[in-house]
């Protein structure tokens, strides 16, 4: 999650240069598709900067106006920079009918952010997905690339903390 | 192979990770290098063994004793114990929440009684990361017997297996396949629909993540019935574990030469790649899963043309779920005869089931088409936890719709033609997710969360999806915050077909099911929020929340745990919530350790 610890950029210069050239480059050489080359943007840098896009779009000749056409349609892609960790809440059946909601109520008390925003310390994220599918241990938090189930609000303050102290 | 006298299995898939899988398996190397037991004992890690709910986990074979519920320091007790000292660990094993009892052996427990192992088989025995590990359990030994026989056969073999698509559908598999197989126009391709997105469903997942190289010997031996020459795997980003094992999996096959030109030296040019979808649920349907694999947005298109005409980049295209793909290799190994005698005369095979929700016993379950829903709930599903009553099921996703209780000796079935128990209900059995709802779900509640997630999910090109999933989203806001009125009722009926009968895709069509089964069984329920009432006291609008003077213990923690400072008193004496100043966010119920507070609906 290093990506995601750099200041927000506001111009290309803030911006990874090497790494947008290599995005490009991977883009030309595999003959990718606008999908692929925006997921690999959002994986670089964390989310999709608008200046990246816009460099990407004057590049690999696609639209700007249709790259935008595509990120906005898949929930995958974010537009801000986020947190240092993002919480992400799921909120499939098994996870509804067990509680996920009481989760983000107690998220929402604790940090003061509702989903899709980020805390003023940038520390933490929330974001709400549609299913992760770990039913059977609902319900379900991912923090970054980590796991958590059959959480409640009292186990969740704790797992908070930790990364508080990380 | 080096031969080992005992194995031990440790489940590293999503769910057992999550739970501290990873650590079991570790610690385990560990002590068996500690104790010098590394020649006689090899720790294998697998997928999923679909009992997800008691991880983490591990078994002993060849005894088969399971021990559930792990912690890492358990580990070292079952090695002295157990390994070194020949005895079991009775406090580890799993005990029956309804018997009581405990269960040694895996086989004798309930929950895996009931099963039969087809399309599942291979999960939780092999390591899905190493090739080798499919080899020595007769993996390639279906594409092998395949290449001897001429495509017409493979089709026939398909169809004469009677499989049909596990994806929801239901189509049969051989006649899709005798579809492209038709089409002179090259190249031809193959998707592996791997884009699960409707929430409660995980059997796609497991299968990427335990038995990935069946999927890709399944389109192998697909491409060479149909003459397709490249293949597309569509995996959803929220899956990365299994994305990532589909990837592996298909490196490997290529570096064993069952992928690339010339496998196997018959001829056959086929070769596989990974495509991450990204987060939309609608991509599940085929033609906006083929759009979004050309990079564009996911929207549908009306068929036809259908894929098997114009699929991708305008060529015959066959899709197939993950489940059918993984099937493929057993059907071609156990002789399609033997798995059309499985499950019944209207379908063959067995059903692959996601069960979770207020249920003692939650997993992933592979029945013979056929089980009635009462054995998947209380024979395997050991019936619902703390003595609550069973309410209904809910079946098939956004998709579906909830069965309530007269319907459990109902069968399942996967036809979707003459779908004759479970459609009839007004649910569709879908891909397979299975979510039991006790007393305490409110099912106006659940139709609006479905009706929310769809209209959130709606694509938005054609109408009577975009607009009228609002329309209904909005009569049930007002609903659940006893607004309603009857006329909203009928409206919402009136509605419910429109969307059916008038959407572009499946999305749309399917959407209004959950309205119109609650609708149908649950009719009162909707009736009593319009009067006020939450019978099952969920919807935050018609409840309040109260503290028996009775139960309190004077604590503190439930104020303690209030953010809008509602809750006030003196320690050691009953505490009160102001209800005007209570923003019903639940804190203090969950958190009250003597359940001293409790909830009121109906006004007062």
């Amino acid at each position: 999650m290093d990506d995601q610890e750099k200041p927000p950029a506001s111009t290309m210069s803030g911006i990874d240069k090497s790494k947008l050239e290599e995005i490009i480059r991977d883009y030309m050489e595999y003959d990718g598709n606008a999908l692929t080359i925006l997921q690999s943007v959002q994986e670089a840098f964390g989310y999709l900067p608008f200046q990246v896009v816009e460099h990407l779009s004057e590049k690999i000749g696609i639209p700007l106006g249709k790259m935008y056409g595509i990120a906005t349609f898949y929930a995958q892609f974010k537009f801000h920079q986020r947190g240092k960790y993002i919480i992400q809440i799921c909120d499939g059946t098994a996870c509804h009918v067990k509680g996920s909601m009481l989760l983000e109520e107690f998220i929402t008390q604790e940090l003061g952010i509702h989903p899709g925003e980020t805390t003023r310390d940038t520390l933490f994220s929330l974001e709400k997905v549609a299913c992760f599918g770990c039913c059977a241990i609902a319900p379900v938090v991912f923090i970054n690339k980590d796991v958590y189930g059959n959480l409640t609000p009292a186990k969740l303050r704790r797992i908070l903390n930790k990364y508080r102290k990380m | 192979m080096k031969k080992y006298e005992i194995e031990i299995i440790v489940c590293c898939s999503t769910g057992c990770i999550s739970l501290g899988g990873q650590e079991i398996y570790d610690e385990l190397v560990r002590c068996i290098k500690e104790y010098n037991l590394d020649t006689n004992v090899k720790v294998k890690p697998t997928g999923c063994h679909g009992f997800c709910q008691t991880g983490p986990r591990l078994l002993i074979n060849p005894e088969g004793v399971l021990y559930v519920y792990l912690k890492k320091s358990d580990v070292k007790t079952i090695v002295e114990q157990h390994l070194i000292g020949g005895k079991i660990v009775e406090k580890l094993t799993y005990k029956d929440p309804v018997t009581k009892k405990t269960v040694q052996k895996r086989d004798d427990i309930n929950f895996y009684k009931h099963q039969v192992s087809i399309t599942t088989n291979n999960c939780g025995k092999i390591n899905p990361e190493d090739i080798n590990d499919y080899l020595a359990v007769g993996g390639y030994e279906s594409l092998k017997k395949v290449l001897t026989m001429e495509p017409e056969q493979v089709i026939q073999e398909i169809k004469t297996s009677r499989l049909r698509g596990k994806g929801g559908a239901g189509f049969p598999t051989g006649l899709k396949w005798s579809f492209l197989a038709q089409e002179t126009s090259t190249p031809k391709y193959l998707i592996c629909n791997g884009d699960e997105g409707d929430p409660g469903a995980f059997m796609d997942r497991t299968i990427m993540e335990s038995d990935p190289q069946s999927i890709v010997e399944g389109m192998i031996i697909g491409a060479y019935a149909t003459g397709a020459t490249s293949g597309f795997v569509y995996v959803r980003a929220e899956k990365p574990l299994a994305a990532s094992r589909i990837a592996i999996a298909i490196e490997q096959a290529r570096k064993h030469g069952y992928l690339g030109s010339n496998i196997l030296n018959s001829g056959l040019n086929f070769d596989i790649q990974v495509r991450k979808g990204a987060g939309a649920f609608v991509c599940g349907e085929e033609t906006a899963l083929m759009s979004s694999i050309l990079g564009n947005r996911g929207s549908p298109r009306p068929r036809p043309p259908y894929p098997a005409k114009s699929g991708l980049w305008g060529k015959p295209t066959n899709i197939n779920n993950v489940k059918t793909w993984a099937t493929i290799p057993k059907i071609i190994d156990m002789s399609a005869e033997n798995y059309a005698k499985i499950g019944t005369a209207d379908s063959s095979g067995t059903a692959i089931l996601c069960l979770s929700g207020n249920i003692n016993n939650a997993g992933l379950i592979e029945i013979p088409m056929g089980t009635t829903i009462r054995t998947v709930v209380y024979d395997i599903g050991g019936g619902c936890p703390n003595g609550k009553k069973f309410k209904a099921i809910q079946i098939g996703g956004p998709s579906g719709g909830c069965i309530p209780e007269q319907y459990l000796d109902v069968k399942m079935i996967d036809t979707q033609i003459d779908f004759k128990s479970i459609t009839t209900l007004g649910a569709i059995m879908g891909s397979g997710g299975l979510i039991v709802l006790d007393e305490s779900t409110c099912l106006v509640d659940m139709a609006h969360y479905f009706i929310k997630f769809t209209q959130n999910e709606s694509c938005g090109k054609c109408v009577p999806c975009r607009i009228g999933t609002r329309k209904m989203l909005h009569i049930l806001d007002k609903i659940i915050m006893g607004q309603g009125s009857y006329e909203d009722l009928d409206e919402l009926e009136s509605l419910a077909y429109t969307i059916k009968n008038a959407s572009l895709c499946g999305l749309g069509q399917t959407a209004p099911n959950p309205i119109i089964s609650t609708l149908k069984y649950f009719r009162d329920e909707y009736e009593a929020h319009i009067k006020g009432i939450c019978p099952a006291l969920v919807c935050k609008n018609l409840i309040t929340y109260h503290i028996s003077a009775e139960m309190c213990v004077g604590c503190g923690i439930c104020a303690k745990n209030c953010s809008v400072n509602a809750i006030t008193g003196e320690l050691k004496k009953t505490f009160q919530i102001d209800t005007n100043l209570c923003i019903k966010c639940g804190l203090c119920f969950s958190a009250c350790p003597k359940n001293a507070i409790y909830k009121k609906t109906g006004g007062k």
